[in-house]
């Protein structure tokens, strides 16, 4: 679907991108990782058609540059950064939709179950919108629409534990008809939502690799948590990821989407001194119970 | 078109809510105000008095403000939407790149003539009431040289953000090109040059170039037909043109250099890196 061959980007005498070979088929989830200056958002506006480049690329046969309206109409794209636009969010929805022959109620719908009331907002410049608020309803654009590749940089960034998971549950929905880009910093960030690793440095792939692709993207995972001794750090982060004391302080319960497994391991790692207990099950699966102490 | 015009209300929509407009509208609508205030409208000069006076000195003051506010605040607003990643989202979407270069372009004239034209009614409704009578030859005729002389300095200004990658930069160069228009008016630079024995076809030449000296001699030439406020330049022109095909030229050629100028904007736009 997605073809990179010798594509090299030059900034003036700074060669950003060195003779990257890549292909991505539709249904392919990759992840593209690297370090700051790996090239990775230089490769995603090569590929939006927004830089000049030597080499070919091309999206279903068609170059990003030459066939812009064709290539761009089955993109949706998410930046790190949202822009700074003064324009009303409903203003921002009509002239998306208008501009990818899309429905707005669509992306209203969208932007719904990401926890974000486009239409209570609607009268609220995009720019004093919350930058929570903002990545929401730029995924709700990009995935409120038919589009067949999705290009997201450190979409989940910004999100809380609900909103990941609709956002995890929509990209479910997509993954057999659409091919996806998602650009992290971290791995562990994006891990779960890909089946491949692209990882750059230095304007260079440095490692293509598969993942292994059993976690449902829709799933939920029950988890218990309990912790030897009271800590308020600990029971702060839970809180954040929308967990509740059971019982006494030591002891927390709540739910997390399943992609979102290796993040929230990561988290209780910065406490496992304290970790007493854990115990994550899926609905219909017995539980998984690691007794620490 | 319709993304063309899509882009155009949307950039509309952007302008509006901009610090810079509120400035830009409160400048032009002030000046109006403030000349009504001191009793413009009541004094006589040159055989100008009410509105007709009023309208002179507005436009006068134009010349001195519009160029300058055009250049900046286009120069600054769009190479700073790039620098912002306003153009990295917003043309990651499936627009033409011509739709969105020129759709910016009809879209930022209209917020930028808009102020400056409403100031003018403003004044022609304020003499209305006061029971004045309406210059309305001079009405229409500087609501075309202004319109002339937005669409001009519009069109420099969206070169100059194609062409620096930074606000910056853009707000340097616009800077130098507004400086060296003034410097080249028949007052300053070209006066000199003119003392040192250059050509007369020459100092002409440049006078019809520079947009600015087109819109000065444009506005003279309503209260001195005979451009004697000029000196010897003025039989070259009224020779060459008369007076009907200065006036033609003095609304035209602004609007031609200002599209020659957007157009080599465009054309670099799209062999450019977009973002």
């Amino acid at each position: 679907m997605i073809q990179f061959s010798g594509v090299v980007k030059r900034f003036r005498r700074h060669q950003v991108l060195q003779q990257i070979d890549l292909l991505i088929e539709r249904g392919q989830r990759v992840a593209l990782v690297g370090s700051n200056g790996a090239g990775k958002t230089t490769l995603i506006r090569c590929l939006l058609g927004e830089y000049n480049y030597e080499g070919l690329i091309t999206i279903d046969g068609m170059e990003p540059r030459k066939h812009r309206q064709a290539v761009l109409s089955r993109v949706g794209f998410v930046p790190q950064l949202p822009p700074p636009l003064r324009m009303p969010v409903g203003q921002l929805i009509r002239f998306a939709a208008s501009l990818c022959n899309a429905d707005p109620a669509r992306m209203q719908g969208v932007a719904d179950q990401l926890g974000f009331d486009a239409q209570r907002f609607r009268h609220q410049p995009f720019v004093k919108l919350s930058g929570g608020q903002k990545q929401k309803l730029l995924i709700a654009i990009a995935l409120g629409r038919d589009s067949e590749l999705l290009v997201m940089d450190e979409p989940a960034a910004n999100l809380d534990p609900d909103a990941r998971h609709s956002m995890f549950r929509l990209l479910a929905e997509k993954q057999d008809k659409a091919a996806m880009l998602i650009s992290s910093h971290r791995l562990d960030e994006v891990a779960s939502l890909v089946n491949r690793v692209v990882e750059m440095d230095q304007g260079r792939i440095v490692l293509d690799d598969e993942v292994v692709d059993s976690v449902d993207m829709a799933s939920r995972l029950a988890v218990n948590v309990r912790m030897t001794q009271p800590e308020g750090a600990f029971a702060k982060a839970l809180s954040q990821w929308g967990f509740s004391e059971s019982g006494d302080a030591c002891h927390w319960t709540g739910t997390i989407a399943g992609p979102d497994r290796l993040r929230f391991l990561g988290m209780l790692s910065r406490y496992a001194a304290i970790l007493g207990a854990l115990e994550m099950s899926e609905p219909d699966a017995s539980p998984e119970k690691v007794d620490v102490a | 078109m319709r993304h063309l015009w899509l882009t155009a209300y949307t950039d509309v929509i952007e302008s509006l809510r901009a610090r810079w407009f509120m400035v830009y509208s409160l400048v032009f609508g002030g000046i109006v105000v403030i000349l009504f205030a001191f009793g413009l409208s009541e004094s006589r000069i040159m055989g100008f008095t009410g509105l007709s006076r009023l309208l002179v000195t507005y436009i006068q003051l134009s010349m001195a403000i519009l160029p300058i506010f055009v250049l900046i605040t286009t120069v600054r607003s769009v190479a700073g939407d790039r620098e912002a990643g306003v153009f990295e989202y917003m043309l990651s979407l499936p627009v033409s790149l011509s739709a969105w270069f020129w759709g910016r372009f009809l879209g930022r004239f209209f917020v930028v003539f808009l102020p400056v034209f409403l100031a003018m009614v403003g004044g022609v409704a304020w003499g209305l009431a006061k029971g004045s009578e309406i210059p309305w030859n001079l009405f229409i005729y500087y609501s075309g040289l202004l319109m002339s002389l937005a669409w001009c300095f519009l069109g420099i200004g969206m070169l100059i953000s194609t062409l620096a990658r930074s606000s910056d930069v853009a707000q340097g160069a616009a800077f130098l090109v507004w400086l060296l228009m003034l410097l080249f008016l028949d007052l300053i630079l070209l006066g000199v040059l003119i003392q040192e024995q250059l050509p007369p076809d020459t100092a002409v030449a440049i006078a019809l170039a520079n947009p600015l000296q087109v819109f000065r001699t444009a506005t003279m030439m309503l209260f001195d037909p005979q451009l004697a406020l000029l000196g010897p330049t003025a039989f070259v022109i009224l020779d060459r043109f008369s007076v009907d095909g200065y006036i033609a030229w003095a609304v035209f050629y602004p609007i031609a250099f200002g599209s020659l100028a957007a157009s080599l904007g465009y054309f670099l736009f799209r062999r450019s890196d977009l973002p």
